[in-house]
């Protein structure tokens, strides 16, 4: 189907799935239940589930197809999310126009940043792209105030011009974003039984760009450019002696996970019309390289899972404070409770990053393929025990398999 | 006048002198062996025909066209080609993978989004790689990870990229070394195959007297980074010089 062979067919309905049916699989617990604050499924953290994700498989084509670490992305997200609020503060407020100039305004950024940063490779062009972030994020704070707004931010103002548009609605208000009249933060609840689930359009519209992003980057590394990129990331010396130049090939791997990251920064301003100069900092360029690798760099679905994951902590695991663990663990006798509270307490809440730091670190040191890997040994395992049922035990014929992780 | 003229070529690298004053003139269809102790500037020389290194002073030309200030890339597209003395693969890729690589690289560099537009017919080229495969006896092994080959399998993986390419010259360093004698001898026989069915040019660096008696036409030999003498094998074998250079005899 479409260009695709079986297995990368079946791997884009899972996506497809998992995208459409995010509403249900992200709120599994009955809302005023307990188990309620687990619940991901709200229109906000949906869409930067699938904001992030179109980020990180844009990042991945270049950091898991040529294996050059990018620590500047962000740049292009932070110019993407400006030249979409302007759009909005000019034009109209449909998001179409502002998605295609954040991607073309992002594209033409990557060409001028990669064309200097990819003179060099390894430290050097990661230290060079994160030169190149920090200089935006500085000049977007400082310099640049006519275009950026600087410490406040670019939002929309109702003496704004809107060509095609209007500057105010007829109440007198900023108008939403909207697809052709679709409007943006409209959203449906459906309530059964004890649950609800929030269908939100802005949602929708991000998760279809998401499959198509991800379906464009399925073709980009199965394509004989994908393999282009791969012989860069295994031997660029030889590549050079077969009489081939891999610098167009880099950059041409560079402007594009450029532009997924400026498509990202143009979703993020059409689900909220508003950009800040903080969108481009170092911490946001790290945190789309965790993402990655966490989720497993140079695999197709890994950068998704790895986004989800970290999108998932900050927003869920952050929320847990003391009383709710107080709750928790109320059942307990007194002193237990309080010890197991002061226990818990630096890893949730505030400490929500001590929690992803150290399973950063046991996926590095354990799953260095990410999550991704550690769905292959799972599915690996579970297979294996299947066969051996049919099989019968023989112990002489399967090998206790040496255990990666120590137990 | 030869494929390859080297005039006059110095290198030095801080206080040493790696190459002085080399002269080297490669004959259209011959296999040249460059010889000489360990030191002598044997892979120095090979480095400033392939735009590794730039000379200090000389010049190297390639079919009268001169290579200095060239890319590697831009001469390998005159129709240079090298192997490695330590392989230089693609590891992460299979083996086919490596051979599609060059077997698509069309000599005109030019960057193309779909890297292998500029090939007429895919099919042949892959059946042409496939041959290939066969020729070097890895057939079995197309699907297998470059970087999981043997040391042997690596180097005429790297050979079989190389010949894929139809090069006019193809520069060999120690092919053969590091391998077993069976290895070494097949090596030798597909190399003695492919200068007879083609129009090849072949200058080859060994240590192994066995390959470089065996195959080549003229032989030059370097000590100290200047050559010492150019002639064909036979009145080299016997040359009191050559042994004084390589085995520290008294002429």
């Amino acid at each position: 189907m479409l260009g695709l062979d079986k297995k990368d067919t079946t791997l884009l309905l899972v996506v497809i799935a998992l995208a459409m049916f995010a509403p249900f699989l992200l709120n599994p617990f009955p809302s005023g239940s307990a188990m309620a604050q687990f619940n991901a499924g709200y229109p906000d953290l949906m869409q930067r589930f699938v904001i992030f994700g179109i980020f990180a498989i844009g990042f991945n084509i270049l950091f898991g197809l040529t294996g050059y670490l990018s620590f500047g992305h962000a740049a292009f997200l932070g110019v993407g999310s400006y030249s979409a609020v302007w759009m909005f503060k000019l034009l109209s407020m449909n998001v179409v126009p502002a998605i295609l100039l954040a991607m073309v305004i992002a594209g033409l950024f990557s060409v001028l940043i990669g064309f200097v940063s990819l003179r060099r490779s390894g430290i050097y062009f990661s230290i060079l792209t994160l030169a190149f972030a920090q200089m935006s994020f500085n000049l977007a704070y400082s310099v640049l105030t006519p275009i950026t707004n600087g410490e406040t931010g670019l939002q929309l103002t109702l003496d704004d011009p809107r060509v095609l548009g209007q500057s105010a609605t007829d109440q007198g208000g900023i108008p939403v974003t909207n697809f052709f009249g679709i409007e943006m933060r409209a959203t449906h609840t459906l309530d059964v039984g004890a649950w609800s689930f929030d269908f939100n359009a802005g949602y929708y519209l991000c998760a279809i760009i998401m499959i198509f992003a991800f379906y464009i980057s399925l073709r980009i590394f199965r394509s004989p450019f994908g393999l282009m990129l791969r012989a860069v990331k295994s031997n660029q010396q030889r590549l050079n002696y077969t009489g081939l130049n891999p610098k167009p090939y880099t950059l041409a791997a560079f402007i594009i996970s450029g532009m997924y990251a400026g498509l990202a920064g143009g979703l993020m301003a059409s689900m909220d019309p508003l950009a800040g100069a903080e969108r481009m900092q170092w911490t946001a360029s790290g945190e789309v390289v965790l993402m990655t690798i966490l989720g497993g760099a140079g695999t197709l679905i890994g950068p998704v899972l790895g986004a989800g994951f970290i999108k998932y902590f900050e927003n869920i695991f952050s929320k847990i404070n003391d009383n709710v663990l107080h709750q928790w663990f109320a059942f307990l006798p007194d002193g237990m409770e309080d010890t197991l509270v002061f226990l818990v307490h630096p890893f949730v809440g505030k400490g929500w990053h001590l929690t992803l730091g150290i399973l950063f670190m046991l996926v590095v040191t354990f799953l260095p393929g990410g999550l991704v890997e550690g769905g292959q040994r799972l599915s690996r395992l579970l297979r294996r025990g299947r066969k051996d049922e049919d099989a019968g035990p023989d112990p002489e014929h399967h090998p206790k398999e040496t255990p990666h992780v120590a137990e | 006048m030869g494929i390859l003229e080297v005039k006059g070529v110095n290198k030095r690298f801080g206080g040493l002198q790696a190459l002085g004053d080399v002269n080297l003139s490669v004959a259209e269809n011959t296999v040249h062996a460059i010889i000489g102790p360990n030191g002598a500037g044997k892979s120095t020389l090979l480095n400033c025909l392939v735009g590794k290194l730039i000379p200090d002073t000389g010049s190297v030309s390639f079919d009268g066209k001169s290579v200095l200030g060239r890319t590697p890339f831009e001469i390998n597209q005159m129709g240079i080609s090298r192997v490695f003395q330590t392989p230089e693969i693609f590891g992460d890729l299979t083996v086919f993978e490596n051979m599609v690589i060059p077997a698509f690289a069309r000599r005109d560099g030019s960057f193309r989004m779909h890297a292998f537009e500029s090939v007429s017919n895919e099919k042949d080229i892959c059946i042409k790689a496939e041959q290939m495969l066969v020729d070097v006896n890895m057939q079995d092994k197309i699907h297998m990870h470059a970087a999981a080959l043997s040391r042997g399998d690596k180097r005429r993986l790297e050979m079989a990229m190389c010949l894929l390419q139809e090069p006019r010259l193809l520069l060999l360093d120690e092919p053969t070394a590091g391998m077993a004698r069976a290895d070494t001898n097949n090596t030798i026989d597909l190399l003695k195959e492919i200068k007879d069915s083609r129009d090849i040019t072949i200058c080859i660096i060994e240590h192994d007297m066995h390959v470089v008696f065996s195959l080549a036409d003229r032989i030059t030999v370097l000590a100290q980074g200047s050559p010492l003498v150019e002639d064909e094998p036979h009145n080299i074998r016997g040359n009191p010089k050559v042994r004084e250079a390589y085995l520290g005899e008294a002429a």
